[in-house]
């Protein structure tokens, strides 16, 4: 079928002939990852910005009909890759909401703990390069220090830093071991001290505040109105979280506050990340303090986890169960329906769509990714604004561009 | 509003044959006819409160189990104030793969639809600017589709060569 263009845009009536156009991006230090520009603009004040995205599409949902529902958790995990776990989790999450398992209470606790990591993980890169981009470098750096930190704990529970592939259908990859319960209280300890550094670095950089205020302001209707979800639309006065409102893994157990700001603009969305920071802080110190004994993945009789090695080698059933999994074309009990589910991910509602036709793999499976939705309102975001407001308003919707095109 | 005021609602509008309704999890869904597809969308965003839109997409059904038609639309709704979800969905047939737009109800639909477009082949019409988005303008297949091998075909005499020169 040929491609049916819509009608081109119009050129401009003679009296806009001083509008010039300029190309932003797909490479440009400023849009951190890969995306383009095209703006219409007037001396230096935005009229019309088009977004061209597509550069990173490596066409990961057509991936996901074709691995199976352990072997595309690596694939999810560089979508987001700012926040690995984080996809990992939503995509297990909603794994198991099709196949019907309960994860056992340790398994929810330390995929809280990771979970609650990347929220700071993300924050922390997302504030971070915001303020680089304002030229408020110490702050970046601070941040990037604690991000280390969190790359250390993801390696010492995986063995991987950057992309972990830590969640298992019904469980995790391994248990933890001491050293990480150690690592996670040091920098339960360590954080504060880094996250009132950067607060006195930036909340009083006078530069740094001047530019962010009043700069893409997204009202409360519109946040709704164009599918704004997580610190996005908390910092427009959405009062919305899914781990309050639709509570998942053990976020039940433990006390926190949803941030949410009235201003909804880049400074509000800046300052809702930074107390958010605390907040998931506050979970992390709870769950780890009271983390649950016993196994992290679910009873083996489930038939969705390989069995230990022990077993594996010493009875027959157990030996059986595990070629089951690991061979092609067995695997999964799934049921022959589908269904949508959705975890509160760094940067919002971080969602998947799978369709099951009973085998081990999904027939579909569709990414809701925040990052794609944010970046559509960031056209309305920015008109009105100087072409230097554009790194601003970019920093904080935080898209990444691997997400957005997946 | 509660989910069996809401298909109480719907039933007095669109009458018990209008749609149909199935459920899976937490999952409940309206199953729509594409005819009275955006009444239905349009009833439960204006009287029903689903003031935000979650995603919309796309299944191919070409190889799916006991399957009737060929292409699913899905679209994921939310009230922004109860936390109520709903999925509303409905059946397309080639060559009939047209539905009307969502996006004069939502405005988050824009992107959404032009990536079930650009994936699936599906229009939308009365949206504001239906290209693709994902792929290449020059792209003229639809990759998502079960018939569309993973391994690809046909892109790479699709994509324009640029010499050196032009460049």
């Amino acid at each position: 079928m040929p491609l049916e263009l819509v009608e081109p845009i119009a050129p401009e009536s003679p009296e806009k002939e001083y509008l010039w156009t300029l190309n932003f991006g797909p490479q440009h230090p400023a849009t951190h990852t890969t995306l383009r520009l095209i703006l219409t603009l007037d001396g230096e004040t935005v009229v019309k910005a088009v977004p061209d995205i597509g550069f990173l599409h490596s066409g990961f949902e057509k991936l996901g009909e074709d691995l199976n529902y352990n072997q595309y958790v690596t694939i999810v995990d560089r979508m987001n890759y700012i926040s690995p776990v984080a996809n990992e989790i939503a995509w297990h999450h909603v794994v198991e909401k099709l196949l019907g398992i309960e994860i056992t209470p340790r398994c929810k606790y330390l995929r809280t703990i990771f979970a609650e990591l990347m929220r700071i993980h993300d924050h922390l890169l997302n504030v971070g390069a915001a303020a680089l981009d304002l030229g408020a470098f110490t702050a970046f750096l601070y941040a990037f220090y604690q991000r280390e930190l969190i790359y250390d704990i993801c390696e010492t529970a995986s063995g991987q830093r950057f992309h972990p592939s830590y969640t298992r259908v019904g469980g995790l990859m391994y248990d933890v071991n001491e050293s990480f319960v150690d690592k996670v209280r040091a920098f339960v300890k360590g954080f504060p001290k880094t996250h009132a550094d950067v607060t006195r670095l930036l909340n009083r950089n006078r530069i740094f505040i001047d530019r962010m205020k009043d700069i893409g302001v997204l009202s409360k209707e519109a946040a709704i109105n164009k599918s704004c979800t997580g610190p996005i639309a908390r910092a427009s006065g959405v009062v919305r979280d899914l781990r309050k409102d639709e509570p998942y893994l053990a976020y039940k157990d433990f006390d926190f506050k949803v941030i949410c700001a009235t201003g909804g603009d880049s400074l509000a969305r800046y300052l809702v990340r930074m107390e958010e920071m605390l907040e998931s802080l506050k979970i992390i110190h709870q769950a780890i303090e009271n983390l649950p004994g016993g196994s992290v993945n679910v009873d083996s009789n489930s038939k969705v986890v390989l069995p230990d090695q022990f077993s594996t080698y010493r009875s027959i059933e157990s030996l059986i169960q595990h070629f089951e999994i690991i061979m092609p074309n067995r695997g999964f009990p799934a049921p022959v329906d589908e269904v949508y589910g959705a975890i509160e991910s760094p940067s919002g509602e971080l969602g998947f769509y799978i369709v099951s036709d009973g085998t081990e793999r999904a027939y579909r499976a569709r990414t809701r990714p925040p990052s794609f939705i944010h970046f559509a309102i960031f056209p309305d975001l920015i008109v009105g604004h100087q072409i230097s407001d554009i790194v601003v308003v970019l920093g904080s919707l935080n898209i990444i561009a691997a997400e957005l095109d997946r | 509003m509660k989910h069996e005021d809401i298909v109480a609602h719907l039933k007095s509008r669109f009458g018990a044959d209008g749609f149909a309704t199935s459920e899976f999890r937490d999952n409940r869904r309206i199953i729509a006819q594409p005819s009275n597809l955006f009444a239905v969308l349009a009833s439960l965003r204006g009287e029903c409160g689903f003031d935000s839109l979650i995603d919309i997409t796309a299944v191919d059904y070409l190889y799916y189990p006991n399957a009737k038609d060929r292409f699913g639309v899905v679209y994921a709704l939310l009230d922004s104030v109860s936390g109520e979800r709903i999925y509303v969905k409905t059946y397309l047939n080639e060559p009939e793969l047209a539905v009307r737009s969502a996006c004069s109800l939502w405005q988050g639909a824009d992107w959404m639809e032009r990536e079930v477009y650009d994936m699936y082949g599906i229009v939308f019409e009365g949206h504001p600017d239906l290209r693709r988005i994902l792929m290449p303008e020059e792209f003229t297949a639809f990759p998502l589709r079960k018939d569309y091998p993973l391994r690809g075909r046909g892109e790479r005499h699709n994509f324009p060569v640029l010499t050196r020169a032009e460049g």
